[in-house]
């Protein structure tokens, strides 16, 4: 059995074989292409060129039906099931045994059964409904449905990031189980010793290529970790003098409803700290606990003088302005105009009683997309057609016109291209080192970001957060990529009760 | 330890199990509270087999279309054109019987009945199709739904009402003569039984059922999974039609005449007899017992209220706060 990979835009020339028996981990940093790859096995994305042979015959499929037609199943991060159907319904949904339209229950009950005893999971109770099982016991159904349907090749996306360490466990024997039984495993994840302990051959793809392909007795994680990381260092961060001045922002022993789990953290006047990690580590819902928009189980957030928890509300008047992460959906209001998006927090000096005087409105606006290099038709613009990087330069604008203290950025170069990127980073710079001479205060900025070189460049401190709980801020000069990624990636035993007695 | 901590939450079903019976079954409750509310307050009228049979005779339009609204509802769609199909119900039968001689009234009828399910069928089918096809949301389609099948009806009776002989069709809801009490309720309110445990049937034990639930809960894990979702889709709609044309047949029973501007808001109280019974619009929760039950707790209120003498307007905020109160009591179950 052999896959071959062509080039998209995001993969270049990926070649890769899994056998029958035999588990193949695809490592890489977050961009490296897994998931395009991912995609293009699916259906969900047709290769542009390239192809790929399933068991000697060659295998297109046009969508992710014909996927799992074909005998490959994907088990993603986000489990795909009907919560409101009971165990059995799900895993033989679609293919319900019947007579003249109604179902037998009693081979369905059966198949199901025969389903789990191959998992050897037979305490799953076929009959419940699915959303009253843990999510460890979610993942088995999901697994149980696609050897139901008769997978030969099972690709398992990142299956860990929801389990506690008892449950990875008994994956991790269930995958070692459906080796022996013949299936062909790929198993993609981010946590190296996971990788290690349960793949035979490990791929490493970096930037859309594969960079190395050897079998797991020989590539041990710190080589991993050189595969992944192994690529130039552009030097176009801009650092001006930033005297650090007082501590401004305080986070402790801050915990919200599922993330972060415990994050300690101080920042000062001038300082720019970033938050490194994983996807779903817990980052964002760092910043957002931070910011009043999620609920916060335990711990302080102390602006300033102010201690207290805060509503976004409260969080801007104090002089707290934060990014998204996700522009399109919460960042902007894509349908509204430049000038609006730009003034939306701050309306104040815009007109009296209430009421907006365009013109006031457009000439603030026009001050911000001169000072941004925002391309743009005029003030009236909507925001919906600007592409990425101005798009971002207005959300960053917005921060700028409240005149914010402290800012926190959600990837903040997320899908812009390099010359906006370039800008942010000068912004950022600016931004910390105020300007006194123009009475300029110094801000500080907590940034989360997925590119370590970035963080690196931007940075004063870095703290990184491995499942919900934040690590000490060290030094930009302490540390290095593969400190990061080593600290990032680490499989902890012991905190994982926390996480699943909630 | 370590496989306490990953089966305990499965073996823990038990105290589960009691609660999600107790929600299941919380329709009902409300339905007996209500009921003993008015049967203790109100007056002894109430209590009369008389007014329990009117109670049934008033249920039966509203619960037969939300036999199909169930089904639609179940998938994660809306249907408010059942209003609108109800009055071609009636106006369809209306114009076949007008034609019918007098020698075989009886056949003239089943054939007029058969007639104004097939329209109205087709209404939920061409609904349907164009949910699936044209990919726009079924609240607008059936909205714009509404309004064509309620113009069709207009336009086919010439904005009149129609005359119709008398026929058994007339006797389905009824009310009892004398010597026929012995069916408890009219032949209208039995058909309206039997459909519904057919129909629960079919989402317990049907490929259709089973899909339409899959569809409701999580459309692209079904799509996945093999579920044709538009020819789902298209048969619930057609069956939400099917039933809103059963529910004209014994609208007409109790109307006589053919009346395209019958049932006016009809949907609405079709939708909240769903909800009240436990449907949700999201998809994926709902039963034909709990609309029936929540059809029931409508016109229990209706006949409490005017039974003591109460104004329309009372009983129509009543209704109004039962529907809130039991959707936000199923919301706070969830939590």
């Amino acid at each position: 059995m052999g896959k071959r990979f062509g080039a998209t835009v995001a993969l270049e020339g990926v070649d890769l074989e899994v056998g029958r028996g035999e588990v193949l981990a695809l490592v890489g940093e977050n961009g490296a292409g897994k998931s395009t790859l991912m995609k293009v096995l699916s259906g969900a994305h047709p290769p542009d060129a390239g192809s790929i042979w399933l068991d000697g015959a060659p295998y297109a499929p046009a969508n992710p039906l014909e996927a799992r037609r074909a005998g490959v199943a994907m088990i993603y991060q986000e489990l795909s099931l009907a919560p409101h159907l009971s165990v059995e319904d799900n895993i033989l949904l679609g293919m319900e045994p019947h007579r003249a339209g109604w179902i037998r229950s009693a081979e369905v009950r059966a198949r199901a059964r025969e389903a789990l005893q191959r998992l050897g999971h037979e305490e799953i109770p076929p009959e419940r409904r699915v959303d009253r099982l843990p999510v460890a016991a979610q993942q088995l159904v999901e697994i149980a449905r696609a050897l139901a349907v008769g997978c030969r090749v099972l690709v398992l996306d990142e299956p860990t990031s929801s389990l506690a360490q008892a449950d990875v466990d008994r994956l991790f024997a269930l995958i070692r189980q459906l080796k022996s039984q013949g299936l062909a495993i790929v198993y993609i994840s981010h946590f190296l010793d996971e990788v290690k302990r349960v793949a035979d051959r490990i791929a490493v793809l970096r930037d859309g290529r594969k960079v190395a392909d050897e079998p797991a007795g020989r590539m041990d994680i710190a080589a991993m970790v050189a595969r992944m990381v192994g690529r130039e260092v552009r030097d176009w961060y801009p650092r001006s003098a930033r005297p650090v001045g007082d501590v401004i922002l305080t986070i402790t022993d801050l915990a919200g409803i599922e993330k972060p789990a415990a994050a300690s953290l101080e920042l000062r006047r001038g300082e720019v700290v970033g938050l490194a990690g994983l996807l779903g580590a817990g980052r964002t819902e760092l910043l957002r606990c931070v910011f009043g928009l999620d609920a916060v189980r335990r711990g302080q957030v102390r602006v300033g003088m102010a201690g207290g928890l805060g509503s976004p509300m409260r969080r801007w008047a104090q002089g707290v302005g934060m990014l998204s992460e996700d522009r399109k959906q919460e960042g902007l209001a894509l349908s509204m105009s430049i000038a609006d998006n730009i003034t939306l927090t701050r309306l104040e000096g815009l007109g009296g009683g209430g009421w907006i005087w365009p013109r006031r409105q457009a000439s603030a606006a026009r001050e911000w997309i001169r000072r941004l290099d925002i391309r743009c038709r005029d003030t009236g613009q909507k925001v919906a057609a600007l592409s990425g990087g101005n798009q971002q330069k207005v959300a960053l604008a917005r921060l700028l016109h409240h005149d914010v203290d402290i800012l926190l950025l959600d990837e903040p170069t997320r899908g812009i291209d390099v010359a906006a990127k370039a800008m942010v980073y000068r912004l950022i710079d600016q931004l910390a080192a105020g300007d006194p001479s123009q009475g300029r205060k110094a801000r500080a900025v907590l940034m989360v970001s997925s590119y370590l070189p970035e963080l690196l460049g931007v940075c004063d401190r870095i703290a990184v957060m491995c499942r919900g709980r934040l690590g000490p801020a060290r030094r930009r000069e302490d540390v290095d990529e593969h400190a990061l990624i080593l600290e990032a990636t680490r499989l902890e035993a012991g905190e994982d009760t926390n996480r699943h007695g909630e | 330890m370590v496989n306490d901590a990953a089966e305990r939450p499965i073996r823990s079903g038990s105290g589960l199990r009691w609660r999600e019976g107790l929600s299941r079954l919380a329709p009902f409750l409300g339905l007996i509270a209500i009921f003993v509310l008015f049967a203790a307050i109100g007056p002894e009228s109430f209590r009369s087999a008389r007014n329990l049979e009117t109670i049934a005779r008033q249920t039966a339009i509203v619960g037969m279309a939300a036999l199909g609204m169930t089904l639609v509802i179940l998938t994660g769609g809306i249907d408010l054109a059942v209003g609108s199909v109800v009055a071609l119900g009636t106006v369809v039968i209306a114009i076949v019987l007008r034609r019918a001689d007098a020698a075989n009234l009886h056949w003239m009828a089943a054939a007029a009945a058969g007639a104004a399910l097939a329209a109205c069928a087709g209404c939920g089918w061409l609904s349907g199709w164009l949910i699936t096809r044209l990919r726009v949301v079924p609240f607008i389609v059936t909205l714009g739904m509404m309004l064509v099948v309620r113009g069709a009806a207009k336009g086919l009776s010439h904005e009149q009402k129609i005359d119709a002989p008398e026929t058994w069709l007339n006797d389905l809801l009824a009310s009892l003569a004398a010597d026929q009490r012995w069916m408890l309720v009219p032949p209208g309110v039995w058909l309206l039984l039997v459909l519904a445990v057919g129909m629960t049937l079919v989402l317990s034990y049907s490929r259709l059922g089973r899909h339409a639930l899959a569809v409701g809960s999580n459309e692209q894990t079904a799509r996945l999974c093999g579920v044709p979702v538009n020819r789902v889709k298209m048969w619930v709609y057609a069956m939400g039609g099917f039933f809103g044309g059963l529910a004209g047949v014994l609208q007409f029973s109790r109307l006589t005449v053919g009346d395209p501007t019958v049932a006016v808001g009809l949907e609405l109280d079709v939708i909240a007899a769903v909800v009240i019974g436990g449907g949700s619009l999201a998809g994926g929760e709902g039963s034909i017992k709990g609309s029936l039950v929540g059809a029931l707790i409508m016109s229990v209120i209706r006949s409490g209220c005017s039974q003591m003498g109460l104004s329309n307007w009372v009983q129509e905020i009543i209704t109004g706060m039962i529907i809130i109160t039991a959707v936000a009591l199923d919301r706070f179950r969830h939590r």
